[in-house]
């Protein structure tokens, strides 16, 4: 009787992974706890040990083969017949192929076009404003020897040494004081946090120390800080895990919240962050950092073109029957929404805010005066959102130009739910998105 | 006398070597406990004293005319702690940063009494252009970053600031001011940790007050010596008689020179005593008069410093011409502050954010 073994998933958000390396081959005996291959996941390459014991009978999947999907059968132990040979056997396209997302279609027109995983983005920001200014280093936990948790801050103690990459102990309150501290001192740190679900232990620096000083100082004191880290849902973590602060930050004068979608904006964004005078909060997403993107051009040898002005929304597909307003991993849902609502003859305009604080209002309230109608889609939940935030522009400033009362679609008022089929009925999705559009077209 | 010494055995049995190495400050401080100040600076340490005494009693009584708004935080009493440590400092070099009872350390650096009473009234030509008042007050150009309201922030901020010092290589120390209530904030003990482990040039300083608001020490701490607090991770301690300032000063130098050997922070518990409320509103009826008058008769840092200035033959006459003069300055400060203009409407959107987006 032949036993599959398949590609285990090792991380909560890993779909695929690249088969690095076997260290059996076939016809080795293997037992129960023996290492059989080294598989690269979204965050680190992990080992695939054997929890069966027989022979390795054949092997499927080659090493190096990339974008192997979870669940792929990759070998076989015992002589038996295999069942059904998968067509995942032959390599899989490469990830961003696979991974490959609506194209904006409004987006500038760009030459000399480049791409990069959002990770490898922030990655390249940060190396590049350390190269540009020494008073810049990125501190927290796991960004140093271990290469990050989410691999973000991979390859910069290699470049940088240990004096401007940090490992700190896990300690959020004290670090988020010590990086602030170091800020008002004239430094320009880089405090990462594992998660922002992780900073509510230290949302005291961020809100009382690091916002509030330039102010209570009568501008004397300045905190050029950037606070980063992945935020909002993502995958199986459960409640804890699971919360999107930008609201939170996004109600803090003094602060900047920044919360970009797709690569080229998460680089020039951070960088703009790095090089502000101002406190920035800087949420990323976890489910994101994998997904290739294009990249805008990069102008000039230190890439000092690639730096996005804060507070500036983008218009990510053009149309003219209702806006969509949205920001972070849900611009990805407006983008599918968009394209079914266009099947369906729907003209709907797609308007990344990127920044949360402060608020691209003229953007909104110009896009409503072209289509006259608004949603609102927010992965997080309804209650006091950006969603309602931007529903009050529309009100305070908008009102002639509605045909019909904006809509929010966010996640549902619950903490967040383990078991997958709940998980998937809170979370927001490009279904959700169309059905509200619909509504206020009246269709 | 041989109960202490077979304490500090078994102290030593305790921790070991490392126990040793922790105490040695505190050794290198009992042998050599004050400062050999000349005429000349301990006159200079009565004058900044007797200044802050006369600034807060001042502020006081403008908080009780409706001047003052908010919350006050006086230090009367604990005047010797600011003067004493920050004459030890090398001024551009050295930073600072406290809680929200900052009024005496920021005169004790010589910033212009006018500027920060100013504050206290609300007023544009205070030192935060009247948007901070009493409890957010800095001044940069000073190495004084503030100035904090939130008990405890401070603490790993400034070893954020020492961070700053030891990344740039300038050769600075930061003395991070707490009091013995946030002393049991669990924030102090990240700092702690961090500063250890990577050896930061913080000097963290307890102004052991007695009174966290209204709770003595024994009621809200279950290690009352403070000073003890870091040997968990390899900090040395010290333990000093806040209410004399050469007693303050000498212990500074002992801590300043082993901190910028590089090897680490230190930590320090001043024992000091303030005369009024935790704040301008408290009645203070968790402490008896007695108790309060006890320390006014008998541990004063003024009285004691005027007792030696006068024991070393320097006239009453030379002493009063101080006060006076020091009264002057504190009129004119008043004066200031309650006769020059609010800040103007406009300015309550300015300085939100330093850049245009």
């Amino acid at each position: 009787m032949a036993i599959e073994l398949k590609m285990p998933a090792l991380s909560p958000t890993m779909e695929e992974g690249k088969l690095t390396r076997w260290l059996v081959k076939e016809g080795d005996e293997v037992k129960s706890g023996d290492i059989l291959a080294e598989i690269e996941t979204d965050k680190a390459t992990m080992e695939f040990e054997a929890v069966d014991e027989g022979r390795i009978g054949k092997i499927l999947v080659a090493e190096g083969t990339e974008g192997v999907k979870v669940g792929t059968v990759i070998a076989v132990i015992g002589e038996g017949e295999v069942a059904s040979p998968t067509p995942a056997s032959t390599p899989t396209p490469p990830a961003d192929e696979v991974e490959a997302t609506p194209a904006p279609a409004a987006a500038p027109a760009i030459s000399n076009m480049k791409t990069s995983t959002v990770r490898d983005a922030l990655r390249d920001a940060m190396a590049e404003e350390m190269r540009r200014d020494d008073r810049v280093f990125v501190m927290g936990e796991e960004v140093a020897e271990y290469q990050g948790a989410y691999k973000v801050t991979q390859g910069l103690l290699e470049e940088f040494g240990p004096k401007r990459v940090i490992d700190t102990p896990i300690t959020e309150y004290g670090f988020a004081g010590i990086g602030t501290g170091a800020a008002m001192g004239g430094l320009r740190p880089i405090v990462e946090f594992m998660t922002f679900n992780f900073a509510m232990q230290a949302i005291d620096h961020v809100i009382n120390s690091a916002a509030k000083t330039n102010y209570m100082s009568g501008g004397q004191m300045r905190c050029p800080i950037v606070f980063r880290g992945p935020n909002g849902a993502a995958s199986r973590v459960g409640a804890q895990h699971s919360q999107n602060y930008g609201p939170w930050y996004a109600s803090v004068p003094g602060l900047i919240v920044i919360a970009p979608y797709d690569a080229s904006d998460a680089k020039g964004l951070l960088k703009a962050a790095i090089r502000s005078e101002d406190p920035v909060v800087f949420l990323e997403n976890e489910l994101v950092y994998g997904r290739t993107f294009d990249m805008a051009e990069e102008d000039g040898p230190d890439q000092d073109g690639h730096v996005i002005p804060i507070g500036k929304a983008r218009i990510m597909r053009e149309g003219s029957d209702v806006t969509i307003v949205s920001y972070s991993i849900a611009v990805g849902f407006a983008l599918d929404a968009a394209e079914q609502l266009a099947d369906e003859g729907i003209s709907a305009e797609v308007l990344d805010l990127r920044t949360l604080r402060p608020l691209d209002r003229e953007a909104v309230l110009k896009s409503l005066a072209k289509t006259n109608r608004l949603v609102i889609a927010e992965e997080g939940w309804p209650v006091c959102g950006i969603a309602a935030e931007v529903i009050a522009i529309c009100m305070e400033d908008g009102f002639d130009l509605l045909d019909a009362p904006v809509l929010r679609v966010c996640n549902e008022d619950v903490p967040l739910p383990y078991a997958a089929n709940l998980e998937k009925l809170a979370i927001i999705d490009a279904a959700r998105i169309v059905s509200a559009v619909k509504q206020v077209c009246y269709r | 006398m041989a109960k202490a010494a077979n304490k500090q055995a078994v102290d030593s049995a305790a921790l070991g070597d490392e126990g040793i190495a922790l105490r040695a400050l505190q050794q290198a401080h009992e042998a050599d406990k004050r400062y050999a100040a000349s005429d000349e600076e301990l006159l200079k340490f009565y004058e900044q004293m007797v200044l802050i005494r006369r600034f807060e009693e001042r502020a006081g009584q403008l908080y009780g005319l409706g001047l003052i708004g908010g919350f006050c935080h006086l230090y009367i009493g604990q005047e010797a702690v600011a003067v004493g440590m920050l004459s030890a400092l090398e001024s551009g070099k050295d930073s600072v940063i406290t809680g929200y009872r900052d009024h005496g350390h920021m005169l004790a650096y010589g910033i212009d009494p006018k500027l920060i009473m100013a504050e206290l009234t609300g007023r544009e030509a205070g030192i935060s252009r009247g948007k901070g008042g009493s409890m957010h007050m800095f001044s940069v150009e000073h190495k004084f970053y503030g100035g904090h309201g939130i008990v405890g922030a401070q603490v790993p901020l400034g070893a954020g600031l020492a961070f700053g010092h030891k990344y740039r290589e300038d050769g600075g120390v930061c003395l991070a001011y707490f009091g013995d209530g946030a002393a049991n904030q669990g924030q102090v003990y990240e700092s702690f940790n961090m500063a250890a482990l990577w050896k930061l040039p913080v000097i963290f300083v307890v102004e052991n007050n007695g009174y966290a608001m209204g709770t003595a020490v024994k009621r809200g701490s279950a290690e009352t010596h403070f000073f003890r607090r870091g040997t968990a991770f390899r900090i040395p301690g010290m333990d000093v008689n806040g209410m004399d300032v050469l007693e303050v000063r000498r212990a500074t130098d002992i801590a300043l020179e082993y901190v910028r050997a590089g090897n680490g922070p230190v930590l320090m518990e001043l024992h000091t005593y303030r005369y009024r409320g935790h704040s301008m509103s408290d009645p203070a009826k968790y402490r008896s008069r007695e108790e309060v008058q006890d320390m006014k008769d008998n541990s004063d840092p003024i009285e004691a410093a005027k007792v030696e200035l006068i024991a070393r033959g320097v006239s009453e006459d030379k002493l009063k011409d101080i006060d006076k003069a020091i009264r002057a300055r504190i009129v004119e400060a008043a004066d200031f502050a309650e006769n020059s203009p609010e800040p103007a409407a406009r300015e309550l959107y300015t300085d939100v954010l330093v850049e245009r987006y």
